[in-house]
């Protein structure tokens, strides 16, 4: 790891293995009116595979970084529709004799005739079908949002950073990748300088 | 401000005083996190509770919560072996203490879902000190109800059918009962109250995990935070997400103690029969879940010094919101008396005078007691800032509510319509055994809880802070300790609009 510093050396790392690939260039900053400054001068200058390490959703930065909003909503309502529509067929599967279903075994319904009531007793799986709808829903949020995500994912390559470590503390980071086509590391370097970031560091891919 | 020099300064009284914040100032908002001028310091504050060997009274607690967790062991296994006749239930009380305990805990559950999804929704910032931890009740006591309706019936190993599963009958469970719908919305309650907790948790996680210093515990939190690196793409994700799983846990909570009241209200017992129950069922799970959590963080902020972290701001919110459930509660034991009065009906009416004066009268003024009488002296500001007595006031109304389903629960069922078949009953010492051991099985997993898992959500306490607020002329000079209430002007355009709308309370 090569340390580049702006004002202050903090600390001089191990010479960079110069065939070790590199993940990207990553700056430091202490608070989250400096990461969003910079953030906004990142997106300025065209930058397309780059991204902010917050220890908490800074306000006002998604929208600086020119994140769109998530498509998530629209999975979950689809999710969620699903859920009634199988809380409904559940029951009226298994209140009806007409026909069978392969579920591992064939399997019919099995009609319980209780004071002559109505074996399609709709309002009566109401609460079965609100819990179904929300039971899918909630786990899709979760599993969608993951998935989205990228996650879950056993390493990262920022992981390895030990500087990188604050960044769920009290440090935000900006971290540029080297899979982006503007990516060049003398330049990147030098544009990084004038975020003002408190430390610039390169991060290898290990 | 580097980790050390944040160490160094740390006095040693520090979160272990109390400091009175309830006073609400003219000029801006009281400050939610007190004696804390740098993230640095949320993070070390909450994070050395998983960190470092916990106080001797932390042994003390878990090895009388381990002992009595074993006792509940024992009488359960006591009963599936022998049978529920070792419970003292009888031919009309075929429900006493374990459906009470499993509406008890049930409710007592609402709380953490209020807590983190309702008062997220209205934008209630003072949630963030207390929603972790009372979510992890939630699941606890969840587990604890869970255990009663399981064991209660009789042949356990026949359990699933309670489920929609093909089995060699052909047959199916009955989709119009209100038991079989209690099965669904608990089942799905503990579900999404898990998923929940566990998002909340993950970048805490991440927090832990890059704080360990063992192999093990690096190994261990690296696992549960599933990679996550805090990018602001994945937060943007993550807070829609967090903003939907309130929103349906919302009406879900709402709907779980509506369901468990069905169990009553779809019956034709005397006493059971009523539309007010959903309603009030809810006002009452509220009400004792806001106890526990009063009950549970007074302790816990002691122990663990906390005090900065749960000011007596948030006890003093939550005490109001006992107190406003406890008056809803009231109104729904005076409105069921006179409906039962005007509605004309011989047997309602003779059920609620016998709750009042038959042969579970003294039930009937415990909770009377502790559950609308004691609570109304939260009116006083000296006695919602006082520690002992919200103490002490919190555990009078768990007792009361548990009264409250007792008395509902075993008063109708005791004496319904033919006088013939009347009868009393009477809890033998595995009902009581298994009532306390479901404590210590709270208890345990409780104590667990706190010393391995973040106990206050450190993500959303940062978010919080006046100095999460950014505001472009902090620039490069930025230092820990501005108050950030200065007004952006130029610089970032997303940034201009006034962020008044949710700095309410």
């Amino acid at each position: 790891m090569t340390t580049i510093s702006t004002k202050t050396p903090v600390s001089a790392g191990p010479m960079i293995d110069s065939s070790a690939r590199i993940y990207g260039m990553m700056a430091e900053f202490e608070t989250p009116a400096q990461i969003t400054q910079a953030a906004d001068k990142v997106r300025a200058a065209g930058y397309r595979f780059w991204d902010c390490h917050v220890p908490f959703p800074v306000h006002g930065l998604d929208k600086v970084m020119g994140i769109k909003r998530t498509m998530l909503p629209f999975f979950v309502l689809g999710a969620g529709t699903t859920g009634a529509i199988v809380g409904f067929c559940l029951q009226a599967f298994t209140n009806a004799e007409s026909f069978s279903v392969w579920a591992l075994v064939w399997v019919t319904g099995y009609p319980f005739l209780i004071s002559g009531k109505p074996l399609m007793s709709v309002p009566a799986w109401i609460p079965i079908i609100f819990e179904f709808t929300i039971l899918f829903s909630a786990l899709s949020t979760a599993g969608f949002m993951l998935l989205l995500n990228g996650l879950p994912r056993l390493s990262h390559p920022l992981l390895a950073n030990n500087r990188f470590r604050r960044a769920t503390d009290d440090r935000f980071f900006i971290v540029i990748e080297s899979r982006d086509p503007k990516f060049l590391r003398s330049k990147t370097e030098a544009f990084m300088r004038t975020l003002g970031a408190k430390h610039i560091e390169v991060v290898e891919d290990r | 401000m580097s980790i050390s020099q944040t160490t160094n300064s740390r006095s040693s009284t520090k979160g272990f005083v109390d400091h009175d914040n309830t006073e609400q100032p003219t000029d801006g908002r009281a400050p939610l996190v007190l004696n804390m001028h740098s993230f640095g310091e949320v993070t070390h504050q909450v994070c050395r509770v998983a960190e470092n060997r916990p106080p001797m009274a932390w042994y003390v607690a878990f090895v009388i919560c381990l002992s009595i967790l074993g006792f509940l062991g024992f009488c359960v296994a006591y009963l599936i072996f022998t049978g529920v006749g070792v419970w003292g239930l009888n031919s009309p009380v075929m429900w006493a203490y374990d459906i009470t305990n499993f509406v008890f805990w049930v409710g007592i559950g609402h709380a953490g879902t209020l807590i983190s999804a309702i008062l997220f929704l209205f934008r209630q910032k003072w949630r963030t000190g207390i929603n972790r931890f009372a979510e992890a009740m939630t699941i606890f006591a969840v587990i604890c109800a869970g255990l009663f309706p399981g064991i209660h019936v009789g042949r356990v190993w026949m359990a699933y059918w309670l489920f929609p599963i093909p089995n060699s009958m052909e047959m199916w469970p009955q989709f119009r009962s209100p038991l079989l719908w209690d099965v669904f919305a608990v089942g799905t309650y503990f579900t999404v109250s898990l998923v929940f907790w566990y998002v909340g948790m993950i970048p805490d996680l991440a927090t832990l995990r890059d704080r360990a210093k063992g192999r093990f515990q690096q190994f261990a939190y690296g696992l549960a935070s599933i990679g996550w690196v805090g990018s602001m793409r994945h937060w943007h994700r993550y807070e829609v997400a967090y903003l939907l799983l309130a929103a349906l846990a919302t009406p879900l909570v709402l709907s779980v103690h509506s369901v468990v009241s069905f169990d009553f209200a779809v019956s034709q017992v005397p006493g059971w029969h009523t539309t007010i129950f959903p309603p009030y069922f809810v006002a009452g799970a509220i009400f004792s879940g806001f106890a526990m959590v009063v009950s549970l963080a007074v302790p816990a902020r002691e122990l663990f010094g906390l005090k900065d972290l749960i000011t007596l701001r948030h006890l003093d919110n939550m005490n109001k919101i006992i107190l406003l459930t406890g008056c809803m509660v009231g109104y729904a034991y005076s409105m069921e008396f006179f409906i039962a009065w005007y509605s004309g009906a011989m047997y309602e009416k003779f059920a609620f005078v016998n709750r009042a004066f038959g042969q579970y009268w003294w039930a009937y003024w415990i909770m009377i007691s502790c559950n609308v009488i004691t609570p109304q002296l939260f009116w006083f500001k000296a006695v919602r800032t006082s520690i002992p007595l919200m103490f002490i006031l919190s555990i009078f109304v768990n007792v009361g509510m548990w009264f409250e389903r007792f008395v509902i629960i075993v008063s109708s069922l005791a004496n319904d319509y033919l006088p013939s078949a009347w009868d009393k009953f009477v809890p033998t010492w595995v009902d009581i055994g298994t009532m306390v051991g479901a404590f210590g099985l709270f208890g345990t997993l409780f104590l667990l809880f706190c010393r391995y898992l973040p106990m206050i959500a450190i993500a959303e306490v940062k978010m919080v802070m006046p100095e999460a607020n950014p505001h472009p002329h902090d620039g490069h000079d930025g230092h820990d300790g501005h108050d950030g209430h200065g007004v952006p002007s130029g610089g970032i355009p997303a940034l201009r609009e006034p962020r008044s709308t949710e700095d309410s309370l």
